[in-house]
């Protein structure tokens, strides 16, 4: 059966949710095999093992965290070489598209980026895309080399089968080169989830008023078990972390529910929600362009319906 | 030091966007065109490090270089005008349906023929938001990745920047020559001003076409690119949800409504 190559993102040995989407869709086109980068694969084996990955291709030297993409490339490229697989599929993160990038220029394969679906067809894989803000779906295929595709994180539900998972080490040919990785700032971490891959994420905007009035968008997040979203209008003006942003030049999630709060819905922010699969939206100007995605619009003051709906939250646990 | 910012023209992105029915392709011609939102940070920054170069006695030049139609003059013109000093236009009909890969091929060619220290591009582009084209160029040139920067720092050859990473920033360090991206925290991108736009009317623009940058015609285009359109659509308007004025029970009807999802 022909092989299928998954990028793994993890953090050490806890595999991200979108690599566990990604075993899950490759399974539709062959034999999941993951490439696994650094080191952690011999705790996170288990896991790819319950979403049907045959094998890992583990290359555990520290090159790839110490060299920006270039060296996850090069092992890509080398195991392409090797394995001949029908599809490479990387998670549609800034850094797995830049590794796809690099990926096709090594192998003069086309890559499609920002896929919501990738279906088997006539001549390989299609990828549907939503783009232009989400006003026009796309298809599109891969027509020289190997297909490589980075799926936007939460495209696909990850469904259990059974997979052996077998390590097989491997090693990069030659030395990594390029620049180098001195040192990791990592943001205060907090328990929410992370932005793109939460189920449920829970955006203010303008209408929140100022980084004291965006704490009630923390509380109602916290109460869903929510990621916290942000418009650009509250990144630029400090209210929020600007990692935090939700939109054309931020992140693009595609949660399960998004909850946009005091956010008038500019197509720059609905670039960045708009496949959400169901969208709640509370403003108080009933001409706000949200409304026109909302599957639930409450047309209010947030400082009013917010804390009703936290109080009702609480009494149904 | 030689400083080459990537621009690329867009459509507006508040403007209706659309593909063209016969081959999948973006359709330029109707919507107005101006500067990737992106790219202005780009140039910004590129200014920037050319001014400090001089401050410390060094040459520098900023040149923009740009693909596209014949519209995309305009967009070369606000760059200049916000002080980049000369500009490289490739312009052909050939290049008409590119993809990423054969655009970084092309553009490549054209880096070669410029020769450069660094090479500044935009986080992404707001039409194809694809967010390849730095780490396809430096891989292309043989130069390092020094992407995704919200700061950078550079001291004679050495490149010191902050990459911003999903949940904070990396220090990234390499040298130059290399090929940089910028996101948009990294600075406010300035105004042309009134002498600025006198001033970019002199400005040298020196048109490329396939031919004058070596350019392989086989390799670009609709023809050359590695990936194709099969089909488009309008997305259909998503179904009318329910929208209540909020009565005093707001917050309730919303409980009510994710409840009946299951959410709660």
């Amino acid at each position: 059966m022909v092989e299928i190559l998954v990028l793994a993102e993890h953090v050490g040995d806890d595999v991200k949710k979108v690599t566990l989407e990604l075993i899950t869709l490759a399974r539709r086109f062959g034999e999941p095999s993951v490439v696994w980068t650094g080191p952690g694969a011999d705790g996170g084996q288990a896991r790819c093992a319950e979403y049907g990955a045959a094998r890992m291709y583990v290359a555990d030297g520290t090159d790839f965290d110490d060299y920006v993409t270039a060296p996850a490339a090069e092992l890509l490229a080398q195991l392409v070489g090797e394995k001949s697989p029908a599809l490479v599929l990387v998670a549609g993160t800034a850094q797995g598209k830049e590794v796809a990038g690099r990926l096709a220029v090594k192998i003069d394969s086309g890559v499609l980026t920002d896929a919501v679906d990738l279906q088997p067809g006539d001549d390989g894989p299609v990828a549907e895309q939503s783009i232009f803000g989400g006003a026009t779906i796309v298809h599109s295929r891969v027509r020289r080399g190997t297909p490589i595709v980075a799926m936007r994180p939460n495209a696909v539900a990850p469904e259990p089968e059974t997979g052996a998972a077998e390590i097989s080490p491997v090693s990069l040919a030659g030395e990594a080169t390029g620049a180098r990785v001195t040192n990791r700032v990592v943001a205060e971490r907090s328990e929410r989830p992370d932005l793109t891959e939460a189920s449920i994420v829970v955006s203010g905007g303008r209408g929140t008023g100022g980084a004291e009035g965006f704490g009630i968008i923390e509380q109602l997040a916290d109460a869903l078990g929510a990621a916290v979203g942000a418009s650009r209008a509250v990144t630029d003006a400090g209210w929020y972390p600007h990692q935090f942003q939700v939109g054309q030049t931020g992140k693009t999630v595609s949660p399960q529910l998004y909850m946009a709060i005091g956010i008038s819905g500019a197509i720059q922010h609905r670039a960045g929600m708009q496949t959400s699969k169901t969208i709640i939206a509370v403003n108080k100007d009933p001409e706000a362009p949200i409304f026109e995605l909302a599957d639930f619009g409450v047309v209010g003051d947030l400082f009013k319906v917010v804390p009703q709906l936290l109080e009702e939250i609480g009494k149904r646990r | 030091m030689n400083i080459v910012v990537l621009v690329k023209q867009v459509p507006d992105t508040w403007a209706e966007r659309k593909l063209k029915d016969a081959d999948g392709t973006l359709d330029r011609a109707s919507v107005d065109g101006l500067i990737n939102e992106l790219d202005e940070y780009a140039i910004e920054e590129g200014l920037q490090i050319a001014e400090a170069q001089r401050g410390a006695g060094a040459d520098a030049e900023v040149t923009i270089l740009t693909m596209g139609p014949e519209k995309a003059a305009e967009s070369i013109r606000k760059a200049l005008s916000m002080g980049a000093d000369k500009a490289v236009h490739l312009l052909d009909d050939g290049l008409a349906g590119s993809d990423a890969l054969s655009t970084s091929y092309a553009i490549a060619k054209v880096l070669e023929q410029t020769g450069f220290d660094l090479v500044i591009s935009g986080s992404e582009s707001t039409d194809a938001r694809m967010g390849v084209m730095a780490a396809m160029l430096a891989e292309r040139l043989g130069v390092p990745q020094v992407s995704l920067a919200s700061k950078v720092e550079i001291d004679g050859t050495a490149i010191r920047i902050r990459r911003v990473s999903e949940d904070g920033y990396f220090e990234v360090e390499s040298t130059l020559p290399a090929v940089i991206s910028v996101v948009e925290k990294i600075n406010e991108p300035r105004y042309p001003s009134f002498k600025g736009i006198m001033a970019a009317k002199k400005k040298p623009v020196q048109t490329m076409s396939l031919a004058d940058a070596g350019i392989d015609p086989a390799l670009v285009g609709l023809g050359g690119a590695a990936t194709e359109v099969v089909d488009h659509a309008q997305r259909p308007p998503r179904q009318a949800g329910t929208v209540v004025k909020d009565e005093g029970d707001g917050g309730v009807k919303v409980a009510e409504f994710l409840a009946a999802q299951k959410f709660i």
